[in-house]
């Protein structure tokens, strides 16, 4: 690794100055998961790290109005074994929980992920079909911005040199809704996917027809993405195996991945296919479920 | 550029001067001469370099010295109490939980922190805590049954 100076400050103020006086030289540090391993092989050479390891306050997880708020410090085994988020939200702890290993999601913060944008990982995708908002901070101000603004390319984001995410608000399920994660390992546990899918499905209130889905898509594009067509041949539909089937079809036309040891860019589009149609099967029998629940 | 930082390892604390890219596992190795955790992978992967950052297991091999300023670091060095093994370890050796040795720390100490999360885990617990440390001698099957014996110790401390 290069040389580097270290700033730790204790107070998001103090960071966000930090950042504003070293601009684009300086990167920011959390968990350090993917910055520290990237520094490693040289790929990334900041002048300056300003780490966020010892800021107060980002590392919190609260119930706000319909939502779950988690601060950017919070950690990836932090979301998993919360209590409120496995009440409120099963399928985000679901989600983090099968992120890498046990070390890995010590250290990896919620923040982080989203910042790295790698689209290779598991949060940002069901992040991404929860329909989660990023709060932005710089030292001049704060945006927030829906997640499906926020990527833009691998490892792109709409950052600016100077800000940081400071947290990500994740609205809950509306009533008679069903979710589910799932994704395709062909080498081990811990590897990234093949194709990693979140599906949320929101049926009318007759339990029947599908009012609204949200699908997300991981690993098989420049950034997590939704298939939007997907989602568009299920409303207003009854979930039957042959319409859950159609949506698989049409995702795959929505996916432009690489050729890689995980398989190559047709038999992973074949894969979106298979594991969207798995997805919804799961996230539409938990929708139903809710929805007699609430009959 | 060098930091001085303070941190605590297996109880005692420590002033060192380390450079800003000083990994955790070279301040270990080579500033403090604490050589039982390894390098394997190097990116965070493999769990030889295994220890606990304030009581939660990291990988020592991508987190920076200077990530431990202030904090408490425990090592496989730590765990043994004078010349009485740690009951993980006695456990290793009692059942054969390792072969060439180079992984038996990070197991090690994988393995307390998952006994110290969860006193009696069940074997789908224990291989999916345990998942992130890779025995190249494929040794797992004593590696699993070590940490079965050790969680059935009554006096585990």
């Amino acid at each position: 690794m290069n040389a580097f100076d270290y700033r730790a400050p204790r107070r998001l103020d103090e960071a966000l100055a930090l950042l504003q006086e070293h601009g684009p030289d300086a990167r920011v540090v959390a968990g350090g998961t993917a910055l520290v391993t990237m520094m490693r092989q040289r790929l990334v050479r900041p002048a300056c790290l300003v780490s966020l390891r010892d800021v107060e306050g980002l590392d919190r997880i609260e119930a706000t109005n319909g939502a779950i708020r988690l601060g950017a410090l919070v950690t990836h085994r932090a979301v998993e074994v919360s209590p409120l988020i496995r009440e409120r939200l099963p399928v985000l702890a679901e989600t983090f929980r099968r992120v890498g290993t046990v070390r890995i999601r010590h250290m990896a913060t919620v923040g982080g992920a989203l910042a790295h944008a790698d689209p290779n990982q598991d949060p940002p995708v069901t992040l991404l079909a929860l329909d989660a908002t990023v709060e932005i901070r710089r030292a001049s101000g704060r945006r927030e911005l829906p997640l499906r603004e926020f990527f833009r390319d691998y490892y792109e984001t709409v950052l600016e040199p100077g800000e940081l995410v400071t947290a990500v608000t994740v609205p809950l399920l509306p009533a008679a809704s069903g979710a589910s994660f799932v994704k395709f390992l062909p080498r081990t546990a811990d590897d990234y996917a093949t194709v990693a899918v979140a599906a949320i499905v929101t049926l009318e209130p007759d339990g029947q027809r599908c009012h609204q889905a949200r699908i997300a898509l991981g690993s098989v594009g420049m950034t997590p993405l939704r298939a939007r067509a997907a989602e568009a041949a299920l409303v207003g539909q009854r979930l039957d195996e042959g319409v859950l089937r159609a949506a698989g079809a049409a995702a795959k036309t929505e996916v432009d991945p690489l050729s890689d040891h995980r398989g190559s860019a047709a038999y992973k589009r074949e894969m979106v296919s298979v594991m969207v149609g798995r997805a919804l099967t799961q996230a539409a029998a938990a929708a139903r479920q809710m929805a007699r629940g609430a009959r | 550029m060098t930091r001085a930082i303070r941190l605590t390892v297996n109880g005692t604390a420590h002033d060192v001067e380390v450079p800003t890219y000083r990994t955790l596992l070279d301040c270990l190795r080579c500033d403090l001469g604490l050589t039982g955790s390894k390098e394997g992978c190097g990116v965070g992967v493999c769990g030889a370099c295994t220890v606990l950052l304030d009581g939660k297991m990291i990988s020592s091999c991508i987190a920076l010295a200077v990530f431990a300023d202030g904090h408490e670091v425990t090592t496989v060095e730590g765990l043994a109490e004078d010349e009485r093994l740690h009951p993980v370890q006695q456990a290793f050796m009692d059942a054969g939980g390792f072969q060439c040795g180079i992984c038996t720390p990070g197991q090690v100490v994988a393995a307390k922190a998952l006994l110290d999360a969860n006193p009696s885990p069940s074997d789908t617990e224990i291989r999916e805590w345990m998942l992130g440390n890779l025995c190249r001698c494929t040794g797992y099957y004593k590696i699993i049954e070590s940490i079965r014996a050790a969680a059935a110790q009554p006096s585990r401390p």
